[in-house]
């Protein structure tokens, strides 16, 4: 019987520091089996537990593709004890993998729509990997018109900037890249998230908004899109809570009977608002 | 099988038969506590004890359990095989193991842990003449001679035992033994008797049906407040909860700087701060109310909603371990009236 919680052993094959304060690190890692690797399907917006055996786990969003089969990616901040070990990791250093874990984004629902992602800081990354999910070559004509909001609060706080330079210079997507507070050097957008929202108002026509962020964008966001005429089904939004098994059984990440590890993270805002405010 | 008798004496022996081919787990006395632990000797089973200190529920999720043994990047799982007893459990823990097979025995996530403790296992229980007076079982659909979870249930007719097979793993285990005799009718009926008469001592009525239909509704009622107040948080209620099977997963090293150690599953508690308490700082349950709000909705709203059971068997460990008399059924029974 598989051990579900066995984690598959990877290499570091490159580590990205993501942001200015350097506490956001992407790591990219390889499977030490390729038949680990295969068995990593995962959806958009799912999580997997990182492993250091003498260390612990914690749960981390998917931020690399579908797509990419060679890797997997994981943007990480440095925050807990799990965190601080993986950030003092080196390229060849090995790291546990287990999951993957969640439902991940409506993919079924997301094709033949407009989407619209709204971002905020460092919770970009199930939506950078469904960014590239849907401008890889063999998806892009399955989905339609992509608007990006993305904001950090400065400059050198915007990760995945050698994604959005890329994405800037296409012409099947709109994006709008912002900041709290600009410097010297930044000649973009300067405003929080959900008002330079309201000002690009993308249209709420067979689309569905996915919103990433500090609790606080979401708030001030989601009156935006409703206003803007997006039904609480078609809100999309991934949560994060404390975690240690990602198979509903530890109990802590629950929403009344709802387990965000398992039944989530991702719900519309539609079931957002069936479930009691505990999050 | 037909329902067998033994008498009191040779029930000792048949525990000695069992020690020589199993591992064998019983009530056993350990300073003012009585928990479950290994016995050498059918003598030292305390049979004698109504409601043992901490259910039986670590024999198959114990409070603290190897997941992994590590040494650097290697990792083994530890595995424990060959088949063991579990004497002397009380019909509300054996209905418990089939609250806790919901959580840890499911198709998507077979947990090999629990799983193999379950299989390995024969569960033989023993009914309650006398249900200590806080017992409240049947309120929760139990009874003091329940079988479920059970593999052989032993009711007590004074000099000798009524001893019934249940499942075709405990036919299995008394299959070979000499010492049962073919019970008689009298016997059959003497023990349907006391299980009747059991169950009409406890006459408790905790509304439970009304609770369930209200409680969902229920999550932003002030009561929660009041009820939490003389909670200490102290967790001491999902420690002895035969049900309750919240984790922590931990490692732990060898010596500091090494990297040889064990990866441990641990029991945790919902009535901690930490439990959910985020990297951010950010709380979703920051004060006692949360807390017992979660624990009382967890057990008789989210898991009814999610396996068609209620996660409490009546036990009433929860009121007696309480430091601060903290009642369930009072609780229960407040949040039914509101």
């Amino acid at each position: 019987m598989q051990n579900p919680y066995e984690p598959q052993m990877t290499v570091i094959e490159k580590t990205i520091t993501e942001n200015q304060a350097g506490d956001i690190r992407t790591f990219q890692f390889r499977f030490r089996e390729q038949a680990a690797r295969d068995a990593f399907q995962f959806v958009c917006g799912q999580f997997a537990e990182l492993s250091l055996w003498g260390v612990g786990e914690c749960p981390i969003g998917i931020a690399s593709s579908p797509m990419d089969q060679d890797f997997v990616q994981f943007t990480v901040k440095r925050m807990g004890v799990v965190t601080t070990a993986l950030h003092r990791l080196r390229e060849g250093n090995a790291v546990g993998i287990r999951g993957p874990y969640g439902n991940g984004y409506p993919m079924d629902r997301l094709a033949g729509s407009n989407i619209v992602i709204v971002a905020g800081g460092f919770a970009f990354t199930t939506l950078r990997s469904l960014t590239n999910y849907v401008l890889h070559p063999d998806n892009r004509a399955r989905f339609g018109k992509v608007t990006i909001i993305y904001g950090a609060r400065s400059p050198g706080e915007l990760i995945y900037k050698y994604d959005l330079e890329r994405w800037a210079t296409r012409d099947d997507l709109d994006l709008h890249v912002t900041v709290d507070a600009g410097d010297d050097s930044w000649t973009g957008l300067v405003g929080y998230v959900p008002s330079v929202l309201k000002d690009v108002a993308p249209s709420a026509d067979n689309a569905l908004a996915l919103v990433c962020g500090p609790p606080i964008m979401i708030r001030f966001s989601i009156p935006v899109l409703l206003e803007l005429g997006f039904t609480p089904e078609c809100i999309i939004n991934s949560l994060e809570m404390r975690m240690k098994c990602g198979m509903g059984k530890c109990g802590r990440c629950n929403i009344g009977g709802k387990y965000v590890c398992k039944d989530g993270p991702v719900f519309t805002y539609a079931e957002l608002q069936a479930l009691p405010a505990e999050y | 099988m037909d329902a067998k008798v033994i008498t009191k004496e040779k029930l000792v022996e048949l525990l000695d038969q069992f020690i020589r081919d199993y591992e064998v787990l019983a009530p056993v006395r350990q300073g003012d506590a009585v928990v479950f632990g290994q016995i050498q000797r059918g003598s030292d089973a305390a049979l004698d004890v109504k409601r043992t200190t901490m259910s039986p529920k670590g024999a198959f999720f114990p409070q603290e359990e190897v997941l992994f043994i590590f040494d650097g990047v290697e990792a083994q799982v530890p595995t424990e095989s060959g088949a063991r007893v579990l004497f002397g459990v009380r019909p509300c823990d054996g209905r418990s193991l089939t609250v806790l097979d919901k959580v840890f025995d499911t198709a998507e996530y077979p947990t090999v842990y629990y799983g193999n403790q379950r299989e390995r296992t024969f569960v033989v229980g023993v009914g309650c003449n006398q249900p200590p007076d806080t017992c409240f079982c049947t309120a929760l659909g139990g009874e003091p001679f329940g079988k479920a979870g059970l593999d052989v249930l032993l009711s007590d007719l004074g000099d000798r035992y009524l001893v019934e097979a249940l499942t075709e793993k405990g036919e299995r285990l008394l299959e070979d033994s000499a010492l049962l005799q073919d019970a008689s009718e009298e016997d059959i009926k003497e023990g349907k008797i006391l299980a009747r008469e059991a169950r009409e001592k406890l006459n408790v009525d905790l509304h439970i049906e009304e609770l369930k239909a209200k409680l969902g509704g229920m999550f932003e009622d002030p009561i929660w407040a009041e009820i939490s107040m003389s909670c200490l948080g102290c967790g001491a209620c999902t420690y002895v909860c035969p049900t309750c099977h919240c984790f922590d997963i931990v490692d732990e090293l060898v010596e500091v700087g090494g990297n040889s150690g064990r990866r441990v599953r641990v029991w945790d508690s919902c009535q901690y701060p930490l439990f959910t308490h985020h990297a951010s700082g950010h709380n979703p349950r920051p004060s006692h109310r949360e807390r017992m709000r979660q624990r009382i909705m967890h057990k008789f709203s989210y898991y009814v909603n999610n396996f068609g059971v209620i996660a409490c068997v009546g036990c009433a460990r929860c009121l007696t371990g309480c430091p601060v008399n903290l009642d369930i059924r009072e609780v229960l029974l407040t949040l039914a009236e509101r």
